[in-house]
């Protein structure tokens, strides 16, 4: 035993002792899938002492990943020789720069993970909203994120009992622990299947045949902190409403383990461990939500960008041979078509070229579509301009491009079709008339059919709509408020069926709960700026849009 | 390594499972696709079906797994003379799979030592007559997609490759799990589904509770939890065999066949394969539910999983095609 029994576990409040406690769970359970560390790579990041293991690198191709043939020794000896992957070596499997994992190699870990207990550990460099990928995060049971330790902060974990090989827990436990995550907002039921892994885990290497109250409030806030997506109802309430527990009068099979947790404590053991900037982030997953890292969409292009495995192809001029992978494929036929031919030498046909294949990212297209009425020009359109000159510097220094749609009046108009020409585009802003009323319906139809032409075109586009909601004039030009909120969302609707990223920014004097709702419908981040001053609004949306 | 979680053991997921269990009993409806989040139990109940498909019987050594000594192709080697009795093969075919991997190619071994051209068969083969599972189908490269496709329609895989010309039976069902977030399907792929059905996860307390509850006694109690689900499981494996023959004597009315046709060309759903589809998948549900001859009842319960995946999509609905399906069969079916 540890001391005063498990009074260890509580001392732990410092993001270093959570690293270094995970690391010991899953090196005891690999079933718990493993850490997910977010830290950037310094002495911090050393010190850990992390666990022997098979390195990889996001970049991995599925040779080194499975194995394969290995031609060079099956050439030489005539007989089929393959060579392990580096999956096939025991340990722990650690994913440096997880970050830049791609959800191709993400799968395939996954699967491989699934397939047996496994523990890997992400170490994550990223900044911002850079995160690996979701399917790796849901699977590791913990996330530490090293970003606010010291290298003074960094303490030895005392060394513990040998651990026990198996800890009880009541069933009681599972009900409660399920119950709090889906109180938190946890949608998922790997979380709680962790959880109870975690806390076995912590009584085990506690020594312990059973389960403590202690190990079930640790692994409640070491599990669900992270995951949390919303804060249950007030803890003041006697109970909380989900609380199955009460009403189930088992007392025989609890096996002796006399565990009887009170629900504010392990809301409190979660709370605790819940970043203080979660609503922050809650904002910033939500707007890159299924978007994935990067600016632009993925295209195949034959020129540049990022490797793709070869494939068999034509060679014609747009082509570029993969020498190496041409010759892995006319290999094994050698012998044959020397047997063939009656020549010696190197036999190589037309089906063994093998093209080389790139990725590359398109260009991206910001759309603004900027509310030009009498409504918005009394409150906010000088401020709206200066925003947008502020995002268009920016979006000249990315190499952007940007479009301008204005709405006033009968209609929508396009002010300048794509261009990166920032003078011109700031020529057209500053000459950008107001008055009149409300067509956002119009508005959105314009900017929609423009990213959708722009997208045939190779760009990803995004639509920035700058307004303040106050719709007044229908699609067909009659001045209905009724009839023009519904045709905006309706034109919304189709922005989205279109699955073209959106961003709102509502520039009235005080929130628009129209616009909310019409943000809701665009699954686009929503932010009302009251009383913002360009450069703010130009801050904001910068981080709102997907780096 | 252990034995998959039980397929009878998954909580809830009753339309994932019936969509299995119907392409079990009629393996002519054409394969499952399973959308849904992470953490609903996708992969578990793949990897869980094959404990509950009855055994087929094989020509001994077969590469294709052939029904008969006939069926053995000519250029396979090491086929015995004797049938056995073997699990149906459920193959996963593994996202960085190559072109050579999946249909076969040659066999290096023997091109090198012996300078022969032989044959090595892919995973297609081995799927045959079997499943074929894709975990993350929409991450799939788009040549191996173009490929199943094309095999997938014909049921015979043909190799063509200097000089080497091999072609052998290609017969299976399909599972494709996802997650729509990474990406979506093409229509094609898509079409080429039998059905299709979307998993969430449960929203209802107790049933969490009870999910988590059975994989912590899968996961501690690990022979007293299979002993007792193995033992469903044996069950539902007897009812499929008894549905399967209970299909040959099912009787289908036309006005099933009518209602069948109304829904489909209510919904607009794209070709005729949804109505064959839906009429299939209706056969087999009631054949699992024992009936003697096929209601409206049975061709309500299984349209949305048949046609949710078919319809074009509407950029002014967002129940999702799911509901879509629902009212238009409460309006033509009543």
């Amino acid at each position: 035993m540890r001391g005063s029994g498990a009074s260890w576990l509580t001392s732990l409040a410092e993001a270093w002792d959570h690293a270094l406690l995970a690391l010991r769970l899953v090196a005891l359970d690999p079933a718990l899938g493993g850490v997910h560390l977010r830290a950037r790579s310094g002495p911090v990041r050393d010190a850990l002492p992390l666990p022997d293991g098979v390195r990889l690198h996001p970049a991995i191709g599925d040779d080194a990943l499975f194995g394969g043939l290995d031609l060079a020794t099956t050439l030489a000896t005539g007989q089929l020789q393959s060579q392990t992957g580096v999956l096939d070596r025991p340990g722990s499997l650690i994913l440096t720069m997880a970050e830049r994992c791609q959800p191709q190699l993400a799968a395939r870990l996954a699967a491989h993970l699934d397939a047996q207990p496994r523990a890997l550990i992400l170490l994550d460099e990223g900044t911002d909203d850079e995160a690996p990928p979701a399917g790796l995060c849901e699977r590791a049971a913990f996330r530490v994120d090293l970003s606010g330790v010291a290298l003074s902060d960094i303490t030895a974990l005392p060394e513990g009992p040998e651990p026990t090989a198996h800890a009880t827990l009541g069933p009681d436990i599972a009900a409660q622990m399920t119950a709090l995550g889906a109180a938190y907002g946890i949608d998922s039921l790997r979380a709680p299947i962790l959880a109870l892994r975690c806390a076995r885990a912590l009584a085990r290497l506690d020594a312990m045949a059973t389960v403590t109250e202690e190990h079930v409030t640790t692994a409640c806030g070491l599990v669900f902190g992270h995951r949390a997506t919303q804060l249950p109802e007030p803890l003041q309430e006697d109970e909380p409403q989900q609380a199955p527990q009460d009403d189930v009068p088992d007392t025989e099979d609890r096996q002796g383990t006399d565990l009887d947790i009170p629900d504010e404590l392990l809301l409190e053991a979660v709370r605790a461990m819940i970043p203080d900037d979660l609503l922050d982030r809650l904002r910033a997953t939500r707007a890159t939500a299924g978007k994935g890292a990067g600016s632009g969409a993925k295209t195949r292009s034959n020129r540049r960008g990022r490797p793709l495995p070869s494939r068999p192809g034509r060679l014609d001029t747009a082509a570029r041979i993969d020498v190496v992978a041409t010759l892995r494929a006319a290999a094994p036929w050698q012998t044959i078509r020397r047997n063939e031919t009656g020549r010696v030498g190197l036999h190589i046909r037309a089906t063994d070229i093998h093209i080389r294949r790139f990725e590359e990212q398109t260009d991206r297209l910001l759309i603004f579509a900027v509310d030009a009425s009498g409504s918005a020009a009394l409150a906010r359109l000088a401020e709206a301009k200066g925003a947008v000159e502020l995002l268009l510097t920016q979006a000249y220094a990315r190499r952007d491009h940007v479009a301008l749609v204005s709405f006033r009046g009968p209609g929508a108009e396009i002010l300048l079709p794509p261009t990166r020409s920032l003078v011109q585009t700031k020529r057209r802003l500053a000459a950008l008339p107001g008055g009149g009323g409300t067509p956002l319906a119009a508005g959105l139809d314009s900017a929609g059919e423009l990213a959708i032409l722009a997208r045939r075109r190779g760009m990803t586009p995004t639509i920035c709509l700058l307004t303040d909601g106050k719709a007044n004039i229908a699609r067909d030009g009659s001045g209905d408020r009724a009839r023009a909120a519904a045709d905006a969302q309706t034109a919304a609707r189709m922005i989205r069926a279109q699955g073209i990223e959106a961003l709102i920014i509502d520039t009235g004097q005080r929130p628009n709960p129209q616009l909310r709702t019409l943000a809701q419908t665009l699954d686009a981040p929503y932010l009302p700026l009251p009383r913002a001053d360009s450069q703010r609004l130009a801050r904001a949306v910068d981080a709102a849009l997907p780096a | 390594m252990t034995a998959p979680f039980p397929f009878s053991a998954i909580v809830g997921q009753d339309e994932m499972k019936l969509s299995m269990i119907l392409t079990a009993i009629d393996p002519s409806i054409g394969g499952v696709l399973v959308f849904g989040d992470r953490g609903t139990g996708k992969s578990t109940a793949v990897r869980a079906l094959a404990a509950l498909l009855p055994p087929i019987k094989v020509v001994q050594g077969c590469p294709v797994n052939s029904a008969s000594k006939a069926d053995v192709p000519d250029w396979a080697r090491g086929a015995g003379k004797d049938m056995v009795e073997v699990p149906t093969p459920v193959v996963d075919l593994p996202l960085g799979a190559s072109e050579d991997r999946v249909t076969g190619a040659l066999d290096i071994e023997r091109a090198l030592g012996a300078g022969e051209r032989a044959f090595q068969p892919g995973l297609l083969a081995r799927a045959n007559r079997g499943y074929l599972y894709i975990d993350e189908v929409n991450l799939l490269e788009d040549h191996i997609v173009d490929l199943l496709l094309d095999v997938a329609q014909s049921g015979r895989n043909l190799v063509e490759r200097d000089g080497l010309s091999i072609s052998h039976p290609a017969r299976f069902v399909l599972v494709g799990s996802g997650n729509p977030e990474e990406g979506e399907l093409r229509p094609q792929l898509l079409d080429r589904f039998g059905l299709s059905v979307e998993v969430a996860s449960p929203k209802d307390i107790d049933t969490r509770i009870e999910v988590i509850r059975r994989r912590d006694a899968y996961d501690n109690d690990n022979t007293a939890f299979m002993l007792r689900w193995q033992a469903e499981d044996a069950g539902v494996r007897d009812r499929i065999l008894t549905a399967r023959g209970a299909l040959k004597k099912l009787k289908t009315p036309d006005s099933a066949l009518r209602d069948v046709a109304e829904l489909c060309l209510a919904l607009g759903s794209d070709g005729l394969r949804g109505e064959l589809t839906l009429l299939k998948a209706a056969r087999a549900y009631a054949a699992w539910r024992n009936d003697t001859a096929l209601t409206r009842s049975h061709i309500k319960h299984v349209s949305a999983m048949a046609l949710r995946h078919r319809l074009r999509r509407d950029p002014l609905d967002e129940a999702g095609s799911g509901a879509r399906v629902g009212r238009v069969v409460a309006d033509v079916l009543g």
